[in-house]
């Protein structure tokens, strides 16, 4: 048992386990001392000074997060000095930061706005000169504005520390500070592969995903008898949408978000989870081929934007392992300007595809050239969920009291492999489901493959056997994970054959674009990453179709559309490839 | 696997030699000499003073090759470029001008010296003139104000100056400079 340390908080005495910070043992007495730059998740930067607090002894303040506990301390977390400091801490912030609250996108959910009020900041007692940088607004996905910053740098230790990308750094000094890419270059131009990390993790909106929302709103507004607008939603939204109502963590609401997605005039409400029961026959096959042509294996699953984009600027030697399929998204996009197209006898140029991910990079994937159409981008649109969120608000639509509706057809049913899509490890696990019944010609008796099932931030090894085969099977979280798994692979000492990698945290569930989680709850919090993934794996279990291949509708399309996994049709419609990209990055 | 993806490959060999092209013997040396010493990284600042001592100035392109080649983040590379007054990220001219603002230059003047270098050469502090052959900068007691307010060309002290006799200053250092471009 590790030594404990006794010391007393606001003149309570406490016992704590040697190590403790003085921040988290406040926590145990249950003082909540302001915070601003901490992150649970992320390393100790002590840079903001909201934390402070003052100990007997000392005749300055010192920063709770980054003191350790000592025997015998004695600390006052509420004193009038430091109250004051505090107070001046945050006014001094402010006097540096714009003051466009009311139009601001973090309005609301903004962590220096509700520090502010807490501290009882009511006027501005600085008033200076205040720094002002261009925003660089001009990237697909990812919206830097510096005047917003507050120099806490989660930023730039997310995308170092969880995502291995270190496309972030603080440059010049003093009142010029500025944090950005290298060069301040636009982010598009940098090595940045638009997770949207830095979005989640800003306490102010420095960093934001680039609004969508303005072009549905006016796609909606067309006559319908121009164009027929059609939208799509990822396996994560529904576990994650409810949150930004208020419900509680992990609170499935697909019923509610088809009801308010049909209210606000949308015409036909497809389910991504369609497509991705379509990439798991796809992707299943691909790696039965690769498996009786030998390679090249492992074969790496190619769904989440970040991951490709990361693939093709830091490990573009491994791009011949990347899985060719489309993501789900990019495929039930197509599918919609084709095979509904025809079902429906319209011209794909008068539908308007709208997709609603939790993902900040399908932007950028939308605005990809391979993926368009005749020379039109097979995804017109796509909103985040918390754009989702934020259009129906705006629409005054009251969220929770909605009742239930279901997906419309033909691409609106799906498998509970589809659902699962959403958490780390469930692309595995619905390539197993199809890959165990392709080669035993029988479903597995126990579908829930939790051996598979991903933990957030954390590297997974399986190995499974089928019809007397042992598949060595990993996923990974987070791209720093990724490089460690793609190094052992690299280095001959891993010999998977089959990987599935997710660049956030968590999965999809975590991604860029998800709904800020409540002030007080951090994003990748471990408790928030469980309640997300368990609603999928409910939705899941709950359903009598589990497995892709048992998907009628997936039959028909194969039947009447695209022939076999893996055809002539299907490679053309379903399939993409990859190239090396520059800026290379550093691993 | 289908036949789209097979279309590309690494690109690290070819990046790799443009990026020592961009670079001295010396610098490369010293890069490869250290690449596999444990903290390596820590040998940033010893090789942007390399870079800087051979080109001059640090150019986007020089950063971005010691990034590559001593595998550091491109962003930490010109994290510490930006941070340090020392390092120079523009071209400097032929002739550097170090303006001294220590005191008792500043009382002698100083100021309409600078203004009046900066409005003939139509720069201010920290930029080099179009035609590349001054730049300007300021400085704090060169340890001669027995001549303030006194001005630093390249290795030269100039002092006590007036602001009317900048033109004829810098015009000297023109001839100097069409001189040395006529012998070579």
């Amino acid at each position: 048992m590790s030594q404990m340390i006794n010391l007393t908080i606001d003149g309570e005495p406490i016992l704590v386990p040697a190590g403790t910070t003085v921040m988290d043992a406040a926590e145990t007495l249950g003082i909540h001392i302001p915070r601003l730059c901490y992150h649970p998740e992320l390393s100790l930067e002590g840079n903001c000074r909201v934390c402070v607090v003052q100990v007997e002894g000392f005749d300055h303040c010192l920063a709770s997060c980054a003191t350790t506990a000592w025997e015998g301390m004695e600390v006052q977390t509420n004193s009038p000095v430091i109250r004051e400091a505090r107070r001046d801490i945050v006014e001094l912030l402010l006097d540096n930061h714009p003051k466009d609250c009311q139009t601001c996108d973090r309005d609301g959910v903004c962590e220096l706005q509700n520090l502010a009020y807490r501290m009882g900041v009511r006027e501005r007692h600085f008033e200076g000169k205040r720094k002002q940088f261009p925003i660089d607004d001009a990237g697909a996905s990812v919206v830097r504005n510096a005047e917003k910053c507050i120099l806490c740098g989660r930023c730039i230790r997310v995308c170092g520390e969880v995502q291995g990308v270190f496309n972030l750094s603080q440059h010049g000094r003093g009142f010029t500070t500025v944090v950005g890419p290298a060069n301040l270059a636009p982010m598009d131009e940098s090595a940045c592969i638009q997770c949207g990390q830095c979005v989640s993790v800003c306490p102010t909106a420095a960093f934001l995903e680039q609004d969508h929302t303005e072009r549905v709103w006016k796609a909606l507004g067309y006559p319908r008898t121009e164009k027929h607008v059609v939208v799509t939603t990822a396996p994560a939204i529904r576990a994650a949408l409810g949150e930004a109502f208020g419900l509680p963590m992990g609170t499935p609401v697909t019923g509610k978000m088809v009801t308010a997605l049909r209210r606000m005039g949308f015409d036909a409400i497809f389910d991504v989870n369609f497509s991705a029961d379509l990439t798991i026959m796809e992707e299943a096959h691909e790696l039965l081929k690769r498996l009786e042509g030998g390679g090249p294996l492992p074969l790496l699953t190619s769904c989440s934007p970040g991951w490709v984009s990361f693939l093709e600027k830091f490990y573009p030697e491994m791009i011949p392992h990347m899985s060719s399929c489309k993501s789900p998204m990019q495929m039930q996009s197509t599918l919609i300007k084709t095979y509904y197209a025809k079902q429906k006898g319209m011209d794909p140029k008068d539908i308007y595809v709208v997709s609603v991910m939790p993902c900040v990079a399908k932007k950028f994937e939308a605005a990809r050239p391979e993926h368009t159409l005749d020379g039109m981008p097979t995804t017109d649109a796509v909103i985040t969920t918390r754009e989702l969120a934020q259009m129906i608000k705006s629409y005054g639509i009251d969220f929770t009291r909605l009742p239930d509706s279901d997906f419309d057809h033909p691409l609106g049913t799906s498998s509970g492999a589809g659902d699962i899509f959403g958490a780390t490890g469930g692309v595995m696990e619905a390539a197993l489901r199809t890959a165990a019944f392709k080669l035993t010609g029988k479903n597995l008796g126990n579908l829930e493959l939790t051996a598979v099932r991903g933990v957030t931030g954390e590297i997974r090894e399986a190995s499974i056997s089928l019809a007397g085969k042992t598949l060595n099977v990993a996923v990974a979280n987070g791209l720093q994970n990724a490089k460690v798994l793609l190094d052992a692979v690299k280095r001959g000492e891993k010999d998977y054959h089959l990987i599935e990698i997710m660049a956030c945290p968590g999965g999809c569930i975590c991604g860029g674009g998800q709904p800020y989680p409540p002030i007080g709850t951090y994003t990748m919090n471990h408790d928030l990453a469980q309640a997300r993934a368990k609603a999928l794996y409910r939705i899941d279990s709950g359903k009598t179709l589990r497995c892709s291949h048992d998907n009628p509708d997936i039959q028909k399309l194969y039947a009447d559309f695209l022939g076999e996994p893996l055809g002539p049709t299907a490679h053309e419609l379903l399939h993409t490839h990859y190239t090396a990209r520059t800026p290379r990055g550093i691993r | 696997m289908s036949a789209c993806c097979a279309c590309t490959t690494d690109n690290w060999a070819e990046l790799e030699r443009g990026y020592r092209a961009m670079l001295p013997e010396p610098v490369l040396a010293f890069i490869d000499e250290n690449r596999n010493r444990p903290h390596s990284e820590s040998m940033l600042i010893a090789t942007l003073h390399m870079v800087q001592a051979h080109f001059g100035h640090l150019g986007p392109g020089h950063l971005e090759a010691v990034a590559q080649l001593m595998q550091i983040p491109l962003a930490k590379v010109t994290g510490a470029a930006t941070f340090y007054h020392y390092f120079r990220l523009q071209p400097r001219g032929k002739y550097l001008i170090n303006v001294c603002l220590g005191t008792a230059c500043y009382v002698k003047g100083a100021e309409k010296v600078a203004q009046k270098l900066s409005d003939e050469l139509g720069i201010h502090f920290g930029e080099t003139s179009k035609d590349g052959i001054f730049s300007l900068e300021s400085t704090r007691c060169v340890g001669t104000c027995g001549l303030a307010p006194v001005v630093m060309i390249g290795d030269e002290v100039h002092g006590p100056l007036t602001p009317g006799q900048v033109p004829a200053l810098l015009e000297s250092y023109l001839a100097r400079a069409a001189e040395e471009l006529v012998q070579s």
